[in-house]
């Protein structure tokens, strides 16, 4: 389906332990993902798929095999992450929140602002540049912290439940806004969702993971066109046929995460 | 609209009347000599002590030595306080070679210390300078350690995800996250620097408004006390003031919240 791979992860391992036992999270994650794919993932709570994430981010180490994403330019950064609770910092303006990333990499004031201002009106918080944090809403912080990941440019956009904090209207905008967004983009983007709604409308494939531990369970094509309009797909049969398909594996494992968790009780 | 305005005029009327009145009851209880005038004065005879203090600039020479030693104690303690706190929130290592020892020492009255500082540093400026700056530093590293720990980790993960060096996880997470505790452990560094002072010129001052109340204790001039005892509790809500006026300016991100 893609050319180019930009993200290939072999053989992912990741067990913790506690005092008393181990848990193992990630078991035998092995998958590939091409240029400019937006690629969800999907699983109960507690599957791994965070830690999945944050493994690719750089943010903790699996406990064995690799992953790699392609460089495409030298100075250009690998990963940007969109998080999933409040993580704008309080202490900073918009524009200096929207700029971080681009100052950490010694970008000159100007320059850094410029590209700032021009994420910043992409989200629509024009009037709101030089606000602080505490000024804006769930919603807008959250759009906040999108335009860091993007405005950062990174190879790969890395999403971990952006709108899972969201009221159902809030997540609808930025979910549009995002499709928009990224579709003048194309940037290679994984993104983590509880929601096969939200996998549906945004990803070219969905991956489904089993819980405890977490492993690939399937990985489905979406063949929907772009641009997408997210009303118009929620109403075409084919996303209710794949909405079944996705719940019908989702939801043995969602029951089985219940009952094993109810025998540990 | 018209109760709550009533109320809010009310509540303004009632902070000034409420310090007003009890002032009127000393003076009135000291003319009918229900109260010792000799070891309670009055309001009226403690004004009579004030103004010649004030006019032959006898009070503010005294005030200004004190306000120039609470000032370069406070640096003194505060700045290595925020440096040594930020690192020891930072990173595990400094924090386990540090806080043993801050720990230990801080119950230490610093009271406890002077004959020691003043064996040390001798009987000038430095001494007394010292002692306060010991005072506040404990306060401050105490609450900007705290500040630093306090951060929530995910702006940690965000600034590591984003590629920030040490310089500037300091400059940009651990300094501002913390400013807020920063601030708490300032204040109460600012109301020990005050008790201090009055302690540190007991021992070998010449001049100052703890020497004040010193000297009048001797003389046995209760007005004159009296007049440095106010002294001292304005000059507490002058640097109050000034350290709420820094605040704002230093932490806009707050003022919204």
């Amino acid at each position: 389906m893609y050319d180019t791979e930009r993200i290939s992860i072999n053989n992912i391992n990741k067990v913790f332990y506690t005092n008393s036992s181990q848990i193992t999270a990630l078991k035998d994650i092995s998958l590939s993902i091409g240029d400019g794919e937006f690629f969800c993932i999907v699983g109960p709570s507690g599957c791994g798929k965070t830690t999945l994430l944050r493994i690719l981010a750089g943010l903790e180490t699996a406990s064995s095999g690799v992953t790699t994403i392609k460089s495409s330019q030298n100075d250009r950064p690998i990963n940007s992450m969109v998080f999933q609770e409040q993580s704008v910092f309080p202490w900073m303006t918009v524009i200096d929140n929207v700029s971080y990333g681009l100052r950490m990499r010694g970008i000159p004031k100007k320059v850094r602002n410029e590209i700032a201002e021009l994420y910043i009106n992409m989200i629509g918080l024009r009037n709101f540049t030089h606000a602080y944090p505490s000024q804006l809403s769930g919603g807008m912080k959250q759009r906040v912290s999108v335009a860091r990941a993007f405005a950062n440019d990174p190879e790969v956009l890395l999403m971990d439940e952006p709108f899972g904090a969201l009221d159902e209207q809030n997540r609808l905008i930025l979910q549009q806004e995002l499709l928009r967004i990224w579709e003048g983009t194309q940037k290679t983007t994984v993104f983590i969702t509880h929601s096969i709604d939200e996998a549906l409308c945004l990803g070219d494939r969905i991956m489904v993971m089993t819980a405890h531990p977490g492993m690939i369970k399937a990985i489905i094509d979406i063949d929907l066109p772009r641009p997408r309009d997210i009303a118009t797909i929620r109403t075409s049969l084919y996303y209710n046929e794949l909405f079944q398909t996705i719940w019908s594996i989702l939801r043995d494992e969602v029951l089985s995460n219940k009952t094993s968790e109810n025998t540990i009780i | 609209m018209a109760r709550q305005l009533n109320s809010a005029l009310f509540i303004r009327v009632l902070s000034v009347l409420s310090p007003v009145t009890l002032l009127l009851l000393w003076e009135i209880l000291a003319r009918i000599h229900f109260i010792d005038v000799r070891l309670l004065s009055s309001p009226s005879l403690i004004l009579q002590s004030f103004i010649p203090l004030l006019l032959s600039g006898e009070l503010l020479f005294n005030t200004s030595v004190s306000v120039q030693r609470v000032l370069w104690g406070f640096l003194g303690g505060s700045i290595p306080g925020i440096l040594l706190g930020i690192s020891m929130g930072l990173s595990p290592v400094v924090r386990s070679a540090i806080e043993p020892m801050i720990a230990a020492t801080y119950p230490i009255p610093k009271l406890a210390l002077m004959p020691l500082i003043l064996l040390i540093f001798g009987l000038g400026e430095t001494s007394k300078i010292f002692t306060i700056a010991i005072g506040v530093f404990y306060l401050v590293v105490i609450n900007t350690m705290a500040g630093v720990l306090n951060i929530d980790k995910i702006y940690l993960d965000v600034a590591k995800n984003f590629g920030a060096d040490r310089k500037n996880f300091y400059l940009t997470v651990a300094f501002p996250g913390a400013l807020p505790m920063i601030f708490a452990g300032l204040k109460l560094g600012m109301g020990m620097a005050l008790i201090l002072i009055v302690a540190a010129e007991l021992s070998a001052a010449k001049a100052g408004i703890g020497w004040m109340i010193w000297r009048a204790y001797d003389m046995f001039d209760i007005e004159q006390m009296f007049v440095a005892l106010i002294t001292l509790s304005f000059l507490g809500y002058i640097f109050s003031l000034f350290l709420d006026r820094i605040e704002g300016w230093v932490l806009p991100w707050k003022q919204q919240v």
